[in-house]
């Protein structure tokens, strides 16, 4: 499986996209090697925004070392905390009331929503249209509203802790859930005649960057990227937390694995997030918040693993505890760090234009990769 | 009507009457060439103003609205902010390519007004070849690209200016295929005299669906050629961070940004000059007192109203659509665009000599 290694060339172009260029959405560095305008080569350079986060954990304790993990992917920040938050309860063995795993359920869904308009405004500017940021933007703007009134902040929310959620919901949440969904359902409409009806878009697009199977598989793809690729992979389905066996809803599955299917496959997931918004928003049980710890944690002596579904693939957490307050040794899987070593085997090939609109589809956080 | 003609004559014969002739034209071409440097900043002013607001409108934005009435300044501010930038030179550069390359750019832009007909006898130069004159020069500004993508020793600016190469001399071909057009139905390369053929009739409206067609060839041309998205690739954003002006700060960036916006009021008066008319008011057929209505609108008032309709719709593609890709941009010239703009050359050539127009 692995490629050849593309030699440089007399007359070939090794060009730096990054860590400072508006294509790389954050500071990751792309060494290309181009003949003409055709890409031989991407050599992803990380390590610019790297704040050792993994050793950060270790000394803090299992009620604090979630945060942190919210400024890693920051733009699933919720679902960051709600899987380090899972660990913690499934090696304690910690009964979550209900009332707090609904609400988890519809902060994550409303989190996967605000991260998919982000990358679908991003997505395309990455391949020159500007206008589309700016109604996602619109849209996007409602949530983090939401978010705010109730978590009090509106990127990194913070709102989990073992045994349920920090405080409860805001009285309007409700309200302006319903709102927020029923416009969103309106405007969704909007995106498609702007964008993806667009011929000069579909061109862009459709056949090109294709990530085969075989390929998303052995590169360790998770997420949307796989999913277009026709990996079924989504841990909402395959591992269910919370309460995701309850829900009736679609794991968003495509075959032709090109940027089109990927576009495809996120704009599908924000219906089938609202569907699951819908199930849950009216029934909210009456209860408690949180279940009652223990003010210290301790986690049992041995090894934990959990998993979870970000906006961008599946978010694992590994802790070995030697059974004291801290971690000995935490290790994150982030879900971009794998999509991206994906990237130089589907650019080869294509042009510049491509490589940008290829690496706009993969849904890059920068933060999340170098951790 | 109103005819700025009786203004230019007057100025005219007044010169000729204080000087001897040598003097009175160097005068003439000395008030000319203010009037033509003020133009160009006025619009440089006016269509960055114009850009920003669309683009606002068009993104749900408000647009700028703090500096000066309505945020009407800010552009002054903008000019006076790069005026007292520093302008850097990069390292191995070739540094008098380098600083020559913006002042060509401008320089055919500048030029290119020459023929312009803004109003009713408001005219710099009524060359007898006045079509021919400005296909001619504006092929010299990617002259001025190529110079500074080449001189800033950087490989950003390089690719820009090799895309910006290819994609200016090809589109070149379609939109000097649909001008021939209208100078073969008009018999004239004259600008005074292709305007006064429209008097009973725009071209877009006289010449049948293929004039149609080279108008919208023209427009896609047109904005291909000035770099506009969606095919800016020479400067493409989020692909070569600035493209050709990736090096240049300052008022020698200035100069390529009024450059690219005073190449669009140029194409988009040729346009208008072209297929709508230029100075001429609209007009339906026997509709005595509708046309003499039309008739006291100033000429000026229908030309630049004519060119900021056109200047709209080109801003107007660049806040819709994506980017073209460089191999789908060049396809779209060779294999689309030049075979039907041919194909339509040959349309226009057999209306006019069956005299099948109106």
């Amino acid at each position: 499986m692995f490629e050849e290694v593309a030699s440089t060339e007399q007359g070939d172009l090794v060009i730096n996209i990054g860590p400072q260029h508006p294509a790389t959405h954050g500071v990751l560095h792309l060494v290309i090697t181009l003949n003409g305008e055709t890409v031989k080569k991407v050599e992803p350079h990380l390590g610019y925004i790297h704040r050792s986060i993994e050793k950060m954990c270790e000394s803090l304790s299992y009620r604090q070392f979630i945060y942190v993990t919210s400024r890693m992917d920051y733009l699933s920040s919720h679902i960051n905390n709600h899987g380090c938050a899972m660990l913690v309860e499934k090696a304690l063995q910690i009964e979550i009331p209900s009332r707090a795993q609904y609400i988890r359920v519809i902060m994550d869904e409303l989190t996967r929503l605000a991260s998919h308009q982000l990358w679908w405004g991003a997505m395309a500017m990455d391949i020159g249209a500007l206008t589309p940021f700016f109604l996602a933007f619109r849209e996007r703007e409602m949530i983090t509203d939401i978010m705010e009134e109730t978590c009090g902040a509106r990127l990194t929310m913070n709102y989990m802790v073992p045994g349920g959620i920090m405080y409860d919901i805001h009285p309007d949440f409700c309200k302006k859930v319903k709102e927020f969904i029923k416009h969103f359902r309106s405007k969704i409409d909007e995106y498609d005649e702007l964008l993806t009806g667009n011929i000069i878009f579909q061109n862009r697009m459709k056949g090109i960057g294709i990530l085969s199977k075989e390929d998303a598989i052995s590169y360790g793809c998770s997420g949307p990227t796989a999913r277009a690729s026709g990996v079924s992979c989504d841990v909402r389905k395959i591992y269910p937390y919370e309460i995701y066996d309850q829900l009736k809803f679609d794991e968003v599955l495509a075959t032709e694995g090109d940027s089109f299917a990927r576009y495809q496959v996120r704009l599908v997931e924000m219906h089938q997030s609202m569907n699951i918004i819908e199930q849950l928003i009216d029934n909210i049980p009456e209860g408690e918040i949180q279940a009652k710890t223990k003010a210290v944690l301790k986690l049992p002596k041995g090894e934990f693993y959990t998993r979870i579904e970000t906006a961008r693939g599946e978010f694992g957490i590994y802790v070995v505890s030697e059974g004291g307050t801290t971690p000995y040794r935490i290790k994150f899987r982030s879900p971009g760090f794998s999509n991206l070593s994906a990237l130089d085997h589907i650019v080869r090939g294509h042009k510049i234009g491509d490589m940008v609109a290829i690496m706009g589809t993969l849904d890059l956080v920068i933060p999340d990769i170098d951790r | 009507m109103f005819s700025l003609s009786h203004i230019t004559d007057l100025v005219n014969a007044w010169l000729y009457q204080q000087f001897p002739p040598t003097l009175a034209l160097l005068l003439q071409f000395v008030i000319v060439g203010i009037l033509v440097i003020t133009l160009f900043s006025i619009l440089g002013l006016v269509l960055i103003m114009m850009e920003r607001r669309v683009a606002a409108w068009m993104q749900l934005r408000l647009g700028p609205n703090r500096v000066g009435p309505r945020g009407m300044f800010q552009t002054v501010a903008d000019t006076v902010k790069l005026i007292m930038k520093e302008g850097m030179t990069p390292n191995g550069a070739d540094k008098l390519m380098f600083n020559l390359a913006p002042y060509i750019v401008m320089m055919v832009s500048m030029v290119i007004m020459a023929p312009l007909m803004f109003a009713d006898g408001f005219q710099i130069w009524d060359i007898n070849i006045g079509v021919f004159f400005i296909t001619a020069i504006s092929s010299v500004s990617v002259i001025g690209i190529l110079m500074a993508g080449w001189a800033s020793n950087n490989k950003y600016s390089l690719l820009g200016a090799m895309r910006s190469g290819a994609q200016i001399v090809s589109y070149e071909l379609s939109a000097g295929l649909s001008i021939i057009t209208i100078v073969i139905l008009t018999g004239s390369l004259q600008v005074s005299e292709i305007i006064a053929a429209q008097q009973t009739g725009w071209w877009i409206f006289k010449g049948h669906i293929p004039v149609l067609i080279s108008f919208v060839i023209f427009i896609i041309a047109v904005t291909a050629e000035t770099n506009r998205a969606p095919f800016d690739l020479a400067e493409a954003e989020s692909e070569l961070t600035a493209g050709f002006h990736t090096e240049y700060s300052g008022m020698k960036f200035a100069l390529f940004f009024l450059a690219e916006y005073v190449n669009i009021f140029v194409v988009c008066a040729i346009g208008a000059t072209l297929f709508l008319g230029g100075w001429m008011p609209f007009h339906i057929g026997s509709w005595e007192s509708f046309n003499h209505i039309m008739d006291y609108i100033p000429s000026s008032v229908w030309f630049f109203g004519k060119t900021f309709f056109l200047i709209f719709v080109i801003m107007w593609f660049r806040w819709t659509f994506p980017r073209l890709r460089i191999d789908q941009l060049l396809n779209l010239e060779w294999k689309y665009l030049l075979p039907i703009s041919m194909f339509n050359l040959i349309l226009v050539t057999l209306m006019a000599i069956m005299g099948w127009h109106f």
